[in-house]
């Protein structure tokens, strides 16, 4: 059995970019089938355009005149490297080349996804072509990947001709960009140690060996003093609301349906109070110094998780004295 | 060695929104920093290093803007840093800008911060489940709420103090043509009646999600003597603390009191609400204002909320907080903390235009972020400070 316990997060997000003009104005191109750079103060022609020039660091376009240079659909690779194995969410789903082209007319090279067979068929100062995509959306993805100009010889097949009509009109102002991330999440010893004791049932913190604190969860390092927790101490099912607030606002990602009552409950005998739900009551009943105890999910939906803990309900009990939760306000 | 003396010159935000659609993130930042060099009266030729500043990278989903951003910035060159406290991040990036200026090592130091919330949903980005644990958690309104709960038990303040702070502040803010909200008749009875959202907290006494950038010029004595109005530095501090820790005082914490107590002996000051002309405090959350104005010494503990209730907290009190709106007003979470220092330097200076506090003649800024963890203030005046 490992040492500690871990278990997968997925983080993910459709970010909503807002593009600026600039970025705006080449994204429009694309989706309109040309390729569009600035010429910036010092002569050069750039692509994708800046959006602030980089010697005078005015904003691209920004006094009025008109910057932007349409340029040729073909251009030339200044350098490339092999990826022999594409990973999701790239251009091309067979081994491809990241090249570096240099569009004719434009003074700086763009990076984009070389189509070719194998390694073999790319070279420094090969002639490439724009492959459009299917369907353009005003997104860098609307070039589907760049392509010899000798595949394309003596037809349209390839669609790097002339670029159909897109449906859309108005500007490029944003981009959705979607982002996900897979983790691996790893409790430290100490915690994994609290969590396999909840499989079994039992709530066990530990006491710093240094300032006597009863921490729960355990912690690797005593925040006062920077010591891992060490020795067990079994901890009661029954403890004491300290403060709490009643979540009335839903949000995206939430996990448990409001109205609900996020609690510090601090169990008899340890230190500090954690957060859990507090149910089986009117949450306008809930109070400060309120003695709860923790209800159980029935046995076989139990892992190694705070969870099996369904929530806390309150004990009938009178409430605690003032004084023995007042430091942890 | 004695630090060089250090002012800011230039200060500049954006008009703070919902949602800025109509520029980029490298473009809110410049809109903010070509202000700044404006009102300095210098390009970005003549600053010597930039220092970024923003609150954590899942709210737009970038991670390391500052790469991207470093040749629009006018950084290439040029020392860039990015800097990260959360919330506080506008604080401590400007004090980490006057600390390049105070140590000697550069003498124009541009320093901008920023968010651009619409990209994402900050409510999201801070409440991801974590494996084995309760997913109790609910955006940062969740996380303060219940140690808000704490203080009005501990100090026994009426409940209806936030919604003073709150009306306040909106009340403030049609003063300031760039804040986000522009809430005509706000009062405490319409602050009462809205919404319950993380009770205690109510909807109106919430920080709204703002798109915005503020951006400061830092210079040293040599250059700030052709300025006509610079709001000099009186003192900085930065303190953290745990997260969480047994019997850790999440209303009042350890690292706040530090800094404050650290801060007013570094400026000479005895009695803050005697000698501070004007405060911007961070009050994301309106109860946050008779907290902090305890934690900093404005106030005996337990009595904060008193101040507020008199009115002692209003642009023509004893303590004027927060007269630029506040973060009640605009969120812009990363420029939120800048905001703060930059609106206390338009006081000293004379520049805060109708939120302007007469005569004012040293101001506080002030910034905290993560679970109440990380503090960053600073003091500026009219006048060099001596010693």
């Amino acid at each position: 059995m490992s040492r500690t316990l871990s278990a997968p997060v997925t983080v993910a997000f459709d970010y909503t970019r807002s593009t600026g003009p600039v970025i705006g104005r080449f994204l429009t191109g694309l989706r309109d089938g040309v390729v569009v750079g600035a010429r910036t103060s010092d002569g050069r022609v750039v692509v994708p355009p800046p959006e602030f020039d980089p010697v005078t660091h005015r904003a691209t376009g920004g006094d009025g005149g008109d910057p932007y240079v349409e340029v040729g659909p073909e251009g030339t690779v200044t350098s490339w490297v092999w990826v022999p194995e594409p990973v999701k969410a790239q251009p091309l789903d067979r081994p491809f080349a990241w090249a570096l082209v240099t569009l004719d007319g434009a003074d700086v090279p763009l990076l984009h996804a070389l189509d070719v067979a194998s390694p073999d068929e790319a070279s420094t100062g090969m002639r490439v072509r724009v492959r459009w995509a299917a369907e353009r959306v005003g997104a860098i993805t609307d070039i589907a990947c760049f392509e010899p100009v000798e595949a394309g010889s003596g037809g349209l097949a390839t669609g790097a001709g002339a670029p159909s009509a897109t449906t859309v009109d108005g500007p490029v102002t944003g981009v959705v960009t979607p982002v996900s991330l897979d983790y691996v999440y790893a409790a430290s010893p100490e915690e994994s140690a609290f969590y396999r004791a909840i499989a079994e049932g039992r709530i066990v913190g530990q006491r710093c060996p240094h300032c006597g604190k009863v921490y729960v969860p355990p912690r690797s390092a005593c925040p006062a003093d920077g010591t891992p927790t060490t020795d067990e101490v079994e901890l009661s099912e029954t403890g004491t609301v300290t403060t709490f607030c009643i979540v009335n606002v839903p949000f995206l990602g939430q996990r448990i349906t409001p109205p609900y009552v996020s609690a510090y409950v601090l169990l008899d005998g340890a230190d500090i109070a954690f957060l859990h739900l507090i149910l089986d009551c009117p949450a306008e009943d809930v109070h400060m110094g309120m003695r709860v105890k923790a209800v159980w999910k029935p046995r076989e939906e139990w892992g190694t998780t705070i969870e099996n803990i369904s929530h806390f309900a309150p004990t009938g009990e009178p409430d605690a004295d003032y004084e023995t939760y007042r430091n942890h306000l | 060695m004695a630090k060089t003396p250090a002012a800011v010159i230039g200060v500049g935000q954006t008009h703070h929104r919902a949602r800025r659609d109509d520029v980029s993130m490298a473009g809110l930042c410049r809109e903010a920093m070509d202000r700044a060099l404006e009102d300095a009266g210098l390009t970005l030729d003549e600053v010597d290093a930039i220092v970024v500043g923003k609150a954590p990278d899942l709210f737009e989903g970038v991670m390391m803007p500052e790469l991207f951003l470093a040749e629009a910035l006018g950084a290439a060159g040029k020392p860039l840093l990015r800097v990260h406290t959360a919330g506080s991040v506008g604080g401590s990036t400007a004090i980490v800008a006057s600390s390049l200026v105070q140590a000697g090592v550069h003498q124009t130091v541009l320093t901008v911060a920023y968010e651009k919330q619409s990209e994402s949903n900050a409510m999201w980005a801070l409440s991801v489940p974590v494996p084995f644990n309760m997913p109790v958690h609910a955006g940062a309104g969740g996380y303060f709420a219940p140690h808000v709960r704490s203080y009005i038990r501990r100090s026994g303040a009426p409940t209806h103090i936030g919604a003073v702070v709150a009306a306040k502040d909106r009340t403030n803010a049609l003063k300031n043509p760039y804040a986000h909200l522009h809430n005509e008749g706000t009062t405490v009875e319409s602050v009462l009646a809205s919404q319950m959202l993380w009770d205690p907290i109510r909807y109106d006494e919430t920080c709204p999600s703002s798109d915005g950038a503020c951006a400061l010029v830092i210079a040293a004595e040599d250059v700030a003597a052709r300025s006509a109005d610079p709001a000099w530095i009186h003192g900085t501090v930065m303190r953290s603390e745990a997260t969480t820790a047994a019997e850790r005082d999440q209303v009042n914490p350890q690292a706040s009191r530090d800094a404050a107590a650290y801060l007013w002996k570094q400026a000479g000051i005895t009695s803050p609400i005697d000698e501070i002309d004007a405060a911007e405090i961070y009050v994301p959350f309106s109860w946050f204002e008779p907290m902090w104005l305890e934690s900093l010494g404005f106030a005996a503990e337990g009595e904060g909320w008193k101040l507020t209730e008199a009115g002692e907290t209003a642009m023509d009190g004893r303590i004027p907080v927060n007269c630029s709106g506040g973060v009640l007003s605009s969120n812009p979470i990363g420029a939120s903390g800048m905001l703060r220092f930059g609106e206390a330097a338009l006081q000293v200076r004379g520049r805060a235009g109708e939120h302007q506090v007469d005569g004012a003649r040293r101001a506080l800024g002030h910034a905290y972020g993560g679970g109440s963890q990380f503090f960053a203030m600073w003091v500026v005046g009219s006048e060099k400070p001596t010693g």
